[in-house]
C-alpha cells in the first residue's frame, strides 16, 4: 500500500516537473490591444522559427502590468509607459518592469470618409473632446452635431491621446462614446457620419479618412521626424533583464525580418 | 386451518423486516435526506456568499465617499486626478434599457407564448417553440457583434424610414378596426330619431378621423427623424428584448399550458369565444406564471454585458430630453466590464470599491424585484383558489 501511494507520488511529481518545464518554453504575451498585431505576428513568426509556444492576448495596457505584476505573463505589450503607481506596485512585489521599445505608432485622428473636414488643431481636438466644439460646423464642416468616440479607461491609446492632444488631467465631455478597442473604434467611425475618433496608425485603412493634426498627417516621416504632434513609443515590458528566448523574441524588432514585419502592419521602426 | 395459517403466516414474513435490515433502511433514509438537504443548503449558502463578498468590498466605497455622490451626481472621472464616481446616468441608462426593452419584448413574447399554446396547431408549434427557444443558444457575444456592425448603420442610415414602419405595424390593428367601424357607420342607414344621438355619432366619426390623421402625422414625423448614433438605447433595448424573448416565450407557454384542458373545455362549454376563453380564462389563470416569465426576461435584460458594453456607446450622461431613446448611454453592467481591467486596489482604492458597489446595487434591484414577483405569485394563487 505505501510502495502504492510513494509510486505514485514520484509519477505525480515527474508529470509536474514535465509540464513546469514545458512552461518554460512557452511565451506569454498580455496587453495592448494596438501591439496586438505586431505580438502575433512576431508570435507566429518566432513559433515558425524557434518552435517556442508564443501565446498573445490583447486585454488593455493596463491589464497587461497588472499581468506581469501578478507573474500571469512573460511580456507586458504597452502602448505607453508604466505609471508610477504600476511601477511602486510592481516593485513591492519584486518584479522589476524593463522597458523595450518595439516600434513607434502616431495616433491618427479619424473621420468618416465623407466628411470634408482635412486638418485640425490640437486646441480644436481639444475643445472637441472636452465637449466645448459640439459642431462641426465650428470646425468648417457640415452643420451636424459632433459624436465623439473614445477609448475605455483600461487603453493606452487613450492614456496617450490625453496626454499628448487633448491635455493631461481634461474632463472628456460624458456625451463621448466609449469603445474597446482599435477595431471597433474604427468600426463605429467608418459607418457614423459625424463620428471623430482616434486610433493606432496601423489600424488606419480605407474605411476612414485620417485629418491632418496642426496641418500634419502621419505617415513614416512625419513620426520619425517628430514633426507629426502626437507620437508615441510602443513597449514590451519584460520582469529584469530577459534572457534566453525571451532576449530572442525582443530581439525581433532590431532584425530585417522583424522590421518588415513592423512596417507591413504599419508601425514605424525605431 | 393449519395449512391456512401456515400461508398465512408465510405472507406476514414476507413483509417483517429483520432488525439488521430496519437500522440499515433507516440509515440510507438519513443520509439521502442529509445529502439532498446539503445540496440545497449549498445553493443557499452560495448565494448568501456572493452578497456577502461583494459586499464587503462594496462597503469600503461608500466609507470612502459616502452616499450622495455616487446616487446624485452625473461626473464619472474614475480615471481622473481628483477622481468623480457620479453613477446617477449609468444607474439611469441601466433602468433606461431593461425598460425599453421590457417594453418590447414583453407585449412579443406573451402574445407569441398565447399564439403557441392556443392558436397554433399543434404540429406547428411543435417545431416552433424550439425554433424560439434556439435564440437562447446565441452567444450574447454574437448577438453585440451583429448590434454593433449591423443594427448601428442600419439605424443610423435608415433610422426615420425603420421607425415609421415599425410605428405603421405597431398600430395597423387599431387603424384597421377604426375603418371598419367608420364604415359600418357611414354605410348602415340606422334610423336614429334624436338629435342627441345623432351628433354623438358625427362626433364619434370626427375622434375617428382625428385620431388617424394623428396616427399618420406621427409617423411621417418619424420618417424626418436622422438617428446621429446608431449605438444607443435604441439599439440596445432591440437586441436585449431579443434576448428576453426565448425566456419569456417559453416559461409562459409553459404557465399556459398547465391551465389545462378542463378549464378551456368549460370555458367552450359556457358559450365563450376563443377569445374570450383566451383573455378572461387562461390569462387570468396563467397570470402568476407569465409575471415569473417577465421577471425573468427583465432580469435578463438588466444583467446582460456583452451587448450593452458593445453596442449602447458607452458614455455615461443622461440623455435629453431624458426619454430620448437614439442617444448614446452607459450601463451599470458595462461599466463593472470595462473599468475592471484598469482598477485594482493598488491604482486606486475607492475606483476598484465603486465597481463592487454598482455590482451590489444590481443584486439589490434583482433580489428586490424577484421577491415582488414571489409576492405576487403567491397572492395570485391565493385568489385563484379561492382562499
Amino acid at each position: 500500500m505505501i510502495k502504492k501511494l510513494l509510486q505514485l507520488v514520484t509519477l505525480l511529481a515527474f508529470t509536474l516537473t514535465a509540464t513546469a518545464n514545458a512552461a518554460v518554453g512557452t511565451l506569454v504575451i498580455d496587453g495592448s490591444t494596438t501591439v496586438g498585431p505586431v505580438a502575433k505576428t512576431f508570435a507566429a513568426y518566432f513559433t515558425k522559427k524557434y518552435g517556442v509556444r508564443v501565446t498573445v492576448s490583447e486585454s488593455g495596457s493596463g491589464n497587461g502590468a497588472k499581468s506581469l505584476i501578478n507573474g500571469s505573463c512573460t511580456i507586458a505589450a504597452m502602448s505607453r509607459a508604466m505609471k508610477a503607481a504600476e511601477i511602486g506596485a510592481a516593485r513591492s512585489k519584486g518584479v522589476n518592469p524593463v522597458a523595450h521599445v518595439v516600434a513607434y505608432d502616431g495616433l491618427a485622428m479619424v473621420v468618416h470618409p465623407a466628411n470634408p473636414v482635412r486638418s485640425l488643431t490640437k486646441a480644436q481636438i481639444s475643445s472637441i473632446y472636452r465637449g466645448i466644439i459640439t459642431n462641426w460646423r465650428e470646425v468648417g464642416g457640415p452643420n451636424a452635431r459632433i459624436v465623439v468616440i473614445q477609448r475605455e479607461s483600461n487603453s493606452g491609446t487613450e492614456e496617450s491621446f490625453k496626454e499628448l492632444v487633448a491635455g493631461k488631467g481634461i474632463q472628456i465631455t460624458g456625451n463621448a462614446e466609449t469603445q474597446s478597442s482599435n477595431g471597433s473604434v474604427k468600426s463605429r467611425v467608418s459607418t457614423t457620419l459625424s463620428a471623430i475618433g482616434f486610433l493606432g496608425l496601423g489600424f488606419v485603412d480605407r474605411s476612414v479618412k485620417v485629418i491632418a493634426v496642426n496641418g500634419v498627417l502621419p505617415n513614416v516621416t512625419t513620426v520619425k521626424n517628430g514633426s507629426y504632434p502626437v507620437t508615441r513609443p510602443l513597449f514590451f515590458y519584460t520582469n529584469g533583464q530577459p534572457s534566453g528566448s525571451v532576449k530572442q523574441f525582443l530581439e525581433l524588432p532590431n532584425t530585417a525580418e522583424g522590421k518588415r514585419m513592423i512596417s507591413e502592419l504599419g508601425f514605424i521602426n525605431r | 386451518m393449519a395449512e391456512e395459517s401456515g400461508g398465512e403466516r408465510n405472507r406476514t414474513n414476507a413483509f417483517v423486516v429483520s432488525a439488521r435490515k430496519r437500522t440499515m433502511q433507516k440509515l440510507a433514509k438519513t443520509a439521502g435526506e442529509g445529502m439532498l438537504f446539503a445540496v440545497a443548503a449549498f445553493v443557499a449558502v452560495i448565494v448568501l456568499f456572493i452578497f456577502y463578498f461583494v459586499a464587503r468590498d462594496a462597503i469600503p466605497f461608500f466609507q470612502i465617499r459616502g452616499f450622495s455622490e455616487f446616487f446624485t451626481s452625473t461626473n464619472w472621472y474614475p480615471a481622473d486626478q481628483p477622481a468623480q464616481f457620479g453613477a446617477l446616468a449609468i444607474i439611469y441608462g441601466s433602468l433606461m434599457v431593461t425598460l425599453g426593452s421590457a417594453l418590447i419584448a414583453v407585449p412579443m413574447g406573451v402574445a407569441a407564448a398565447i399564439c403557441l399554446s392556443d392558436i397554433l396547431p399543434f404540429s406547428i408549434r411543435q417545431y416552433a417553440k424550439p425554433v424560439i427557444e434556439m435564440l437562447a443558444a446565441i452567444p450574447s457575444v454574437a448577438f453585440g457583434f451583429f448590434a454593433l456592425v449591423v443594427l448601428a448603420p442600419l439605424l443610423q442610415n435608415n433610422g426615420g424610414p425603420l421607425l415609421m414602419w415599425a410605428w405603421w405595424i405597431l398600430v395597423s390593428p387599431f387603424l384597421l378596426l377604426g375603418v371598419i367601424v367608420l364604415s359600418d357607420l357611414l354605410t348602415s342607414n340606422i334610423r336614429v330619431q334624436k338629435r342627441r344621438e345623432q351628433l354623438h355619432i358625427l362626433y364619434l366619426i370626427l375622434f375617428g378621423l382625428l385620431s388617424i390623421s394623428l396616427l399618420y402625422k406621427v409617423g411621417t414625423a418619424l420618417y424626418g427623424i436622422q438617428i446621429l448614433t446608431g449605438t444607443n438605447a435604441l439599439n440596445v433595448s432591440i437586441i436585449l428584448s431579443f434576448m428576453a424573448l426565448p425566456t419569456i416565450v417559453s416559461v409562459s407557454e409553459d404557465a399556459l399550458q398547465a391551465v389545462g384542458r378542463d378549464i378551456r373545455e368549460g370555458s367552450y362549454a359556457l358559450g365563450a369565444t376563443r377569445a374570450e376563453t383566451i383573455l378572461k380564462t387562461i390569462l387570468p389563470a396563467a397570470s402568476s406564471g407569465i409575471l415569473a416569465a417577465v421577471i425573468l426576461g427583465i432580469m435578463r435584460a438588466l444583467g446582460e454585458t456583452m451587448v450593452v458594453w458593445m453596442a449602447s456607446g458607452n458614455s455615461s450622461h443622461i440623455p435629453e430630453p431624458w426619454f430620448n431613446y437614439l442617444e448614446a448611454i452607459r450601463t451599470l453592467t458595462a461599466t463593472i466590464a470595462g473599468d475592471m481591467g484598469e482598477a485594482d486596489q493598488v491604482t486606486g482604492s475607492a475606483r476598484f470599491h465603486v465597481l463592487f458597489a454598482m455590482g451590489l446595487l444590481l443584486l439589490v434591484i434583482s433580489f428586490i424585484s424577484n421577491l415582488i414577483s414571489e409576492r405576487i405569485v403567491v397572492r395570485q394563487r391565493k385568489i385563484l383558489s379561492g382562499q
